[in-house]
């Protein structure tokens, strides 16, 4: 692997491949001293023109794992109006000596063009509304390990703001890939504009999808961004979408409750469902951490052995 | 003295040496002699090109492009008339800067006319000075960049532009509430997560234009149409007898929104590259004549502005050395245009449009001397490297093309000899 940019990079044996590595680095971080020798020498620079506590903590967090350097580029949005090009800062930061450059940036396709302008490896950790590969490994990684390789067939409601979550995409897409059955929930100003690309099925009845779902995923709601036409209120939005106790109450026992977080509490999910036993969110956070460390690995590895 | 020559005009064609002198064509016949001989064998002999929609980018813009360099480009594509868009900083809604405009173009190897911007600012909101920009010759008014949104404003401005004897409003079609995002709005825009642009942004708009036109009488002119929609309202309305007009831009037929999947700025434009389904119905609006002029809506930008993500670059792409080239090759090989119907959609079509007395005009003793003469069978490759333009934006590098202006004469001028620009 080159790049990952996007989750079609990786294909099914792809996506099995990163997940059988993220096991076994999975155990490595669960011993005493969690660190590898695997990406010594190497510098992993995340370069991040959006805020990102937890992707960005995720990824260095990983890279150390690994014993790679590990380099932070944060871009404010008044020094990109300043009008420096992306080309001319990704090509900067190059210019210091680095194996890896993960990027995410606001705009949809920006990682897929620093890949053309440097010589590192690029990871796409994000990119406007179109994917988030490694939050889509997260996911499909937890799921494998709830549901062993029995993926094919699981049905999987993703509930949100489908049209606009990059997560969305990623994660529909590598879990179809896996053989599950995706639905997509949430109000038409929310669904995608053309499902011609997307797999599975579309609807705004959540009711009628949660008596058949075995995953409910659910969508962070970017309130902070609501323009008020997507949907009226938040009261509403809880109320028509969002995962409350008596919504989880009718959940049969084994439907797992996934997000990408951070959570907004009380809008897309109850804090009793979040905390709930049928919820895998904390686990994804982890898995997360060993997800990383895969990819990058894949990426910057030797192809030697992990530990 | 043209020798050899094909010519075509609005009045037909036939085989016959051109010979101009003082500006003028002074005869047209077999066997002419002159001082000076350029050979037209195997080439058509035309009216100057006419491009009703150019981006020349001065004043404000000259890292982009200049007068200069934009009158020079659109020489060698065998335009002997432009329209400068006012979109310039500051924006041609001031008689100033449309006199200086006029002047740098006077000065330049193309007849550069410019369009005034129908409000100030291009804010939409209060009327420009038209009466006065009128008087300068200005003809065509445009807020091009940004749409005339307001129904209210569009409906004063075609009122008042009632008044100014031949003017016509340029409507740049894409209503803002709608037109969001940076790409057509459909699969491709749903698979690559850009947000859209949807194909109503600008029908309805165009639709609303035609019921203000039929209130108030007032011509408009719809530039780049892009949709298979926008194509059929257009229809109708001319088919109840409305003064409307339209044009279209050569990528609106030649590329899709298929492009985007690069995410290379270079496909960005606005109104956006549209569906294959569109660019059917755009040739068959050129074919039927619901659609008057090809127009190049050449925007020429700094190459560090597209290097940026999609979402983040500025839209719009050359066109003014690659129209003709295209017309050629994406309608008339294939047989959609004859090649009398591709030369009235780049010439006098264009010119009844823009009122232009000296341009599209049928060669004849005394018709003023803006011709082209153009090797319809000249196979050439597009290198951005190679265009005379300030600018490198264009979406065809490496396509190979069929037919090119091989001279281009602008006010009895030889401004292009054998596709070298002269000056």
């Amino acid at each position: 692997m080159r790049h990952l940019l996007s989750i079609d990079d990786l294909g099914r044996d792809g996506i099995e491949e990163v997940c059988a590595l993220a096991t076994s680095f999975l155990e490595v971080t669960s011993r005493e001293i969690p660190k590898v020798p695997a990406l010594r020498g190497k510098t992993v620079a995340t370069v991040f023109y959006e805020d990102s506590t937890r992707t960005r903590l995720s990824f260095e967090t990983a890279a150390k794992r690994l014993s790679a350097d590990t380099m932070s580029f944060s871009v404010s949005a008044s020094s990109v109006k300043k009008g420096e090009s992306l080309r001319d800062t990704v090509q900067t930061i190059e210019a210091m000596g680095v194996d890896a450059m993960v990027v995410r940036h606001g705009a949809a396709g920006a990682p897929h063009r620093v890949a053309e302008w440097v010589d590192a490896a690029v990871v796409n950790a994000g990119d406007g509304r179109h994917e988030h590969p490694t939050q889509a490994l997260l996911d499909v990684f937890t799921l494998l390990k709830h549901r062993g390789s029995g993926f094919d067939g699981a049905r999987v409601a993703i509930v949100g703001d489908v049209r606009r979550s990059r997560v969305a995409r990623s994660t529909a897409k590598a879990m179809a890939t896996l053989g599950a059955d995706v639905t997509l929930v949430g109000p038409p100003t929310m669904l995608p504009e053309s499902l011609e690309c997307w797999p599975g099925d579309a609807t705004s009845d959540l009711d009628d999808v949660l008596t058949k779902a075995d995953v409910v995923y659910l969508l962070r709601i970017q309130h902070e961004r609501v323009d008020g036409t997507r949907f009226p209120s938040l009261r509403e939005y809880t109320t028509r979408y969002g995962l409350t106790v008596e919504r989880a109450a009718r959940l049969g026992p084994e439907v797992l409750i996934m997000h990408p977080g951070p959570m907004n509490r009380g809008v897309e999910i109850a804090p009793e469902v979040a905390e709930g036993p049928a919820s895998v969110i904390t686990e994804q956070v982890a898995n997360g951490v060993a997800i990383r460390m895969a990819v990058l690995y894949s990426i910057l590895g030797s192809g030697g052995p992990v530990a | 003295m043209l020798r050899g020559g094909r010519v075509i005009d609005a009045s037909g064609e036939r085989m016959a040496d051109v010979r101009v002198a003082d500006g003028r064509v002074v005869e047209v016949g077999a066997a002419l002699t002159g001082d000076r001989v350029l050979d037209a064998e195997g080439c058509i002999v035309a009216p100057g090109l006419v491009d009703l929609h150019v981006h020349l980018r001065e004043p404000g813009g000259e890292d982009a492009e200049t007068i200069e360099t934009g009158a020079r480009a659109a020489a060698l594509g065998g335009f002997t008339a432009v329209v400068a868009m006012p979109n310039t900083e500051p924006p041609q809604d001031d008689p100033a800067v449309v006199a200086a405009v006029l002047a740098a173009g006077a000065a330049s190897v193309c007849d550069v006319h410019a369009a005034g911007a129908i409000t100030r600012g291009r804010a939409g909101e209060e009327l420009a000075p038209m009466g006065e920009l009128h008087a300068l010759g200005v003809r065509i008014f445009t807020d091009d960049g940004a749409c005339v949104a307001s129904a209210g404003v569009m409906r004063s401005a075609l009122e008042y532009a009632g008044s100014l004897p031949g003017a016509v409003l340029g409507q740049h079609a894409e209503d803002p509430t709608l037109a969001t995002g940076h790409m057509h709005e459909g699969e491709w825009s749903s698979r690559l997560g850009i947000p859209g642009r949807p194909a109503i942004a600008e029908e309805t708009i165009i639709a609303r234009d035609c019921a203000l036109v039929e209130l108030t009488g007032t011509p408009v002119h719809f530039l780049h149409v892009s949709t298979a929609g926008s194509v059929e309202i257009v229809r109708a309305a001319r088919a109840r007898g409305l003064p409307v007009t339209a044009e279209v831009a050569p990528h609106h037929f030649t590329l899709t929104d298929a492009c985007c999947a690069s995410f290379d700025p270079r496909y960005k434009v606005h109104p956006p590259l549209r569906t294959e389904a569109d660019i059917a119905a755009i040739k068959a609006g050129l074919a039927d004549g619901t659609i008057d002029a090809i127009a190049s809506d050449h925007a020429p930008h700094p190459t560090e502005s597209k290097e940026r993500p999609f979402e983040d670059a500025p839209p719009g792409m050359l066109g003014l050395e690659t129209a003709l080239a295209l017309t050629l090759t994406e309608l008339v090989e294939p047989g959609v245009l004859s090649l009398t119907d591709a030369l009235a959609r780049l010439s006098w079509g264009p010119a009844a449009i823009a009122g232009l007395a000296e341009h599209g005009r049928t060669i004849e003793a005394g018709a003023s001397a803006n011709l082209c003469v153009i090797d319809p069978r000249l196979e050439w490759q597009v290198e951005a490297e190679r265009l005379a333009s300030r600018a490198r934006n264009t979406p065809y590098e490496g396509r190979r093309l069929t037919g090119k202006a091989r001279h281009t004469i602008c006010r009895g001028e030889a401004v292009v000899i054998d596709g070298e620009a002269q000056r």
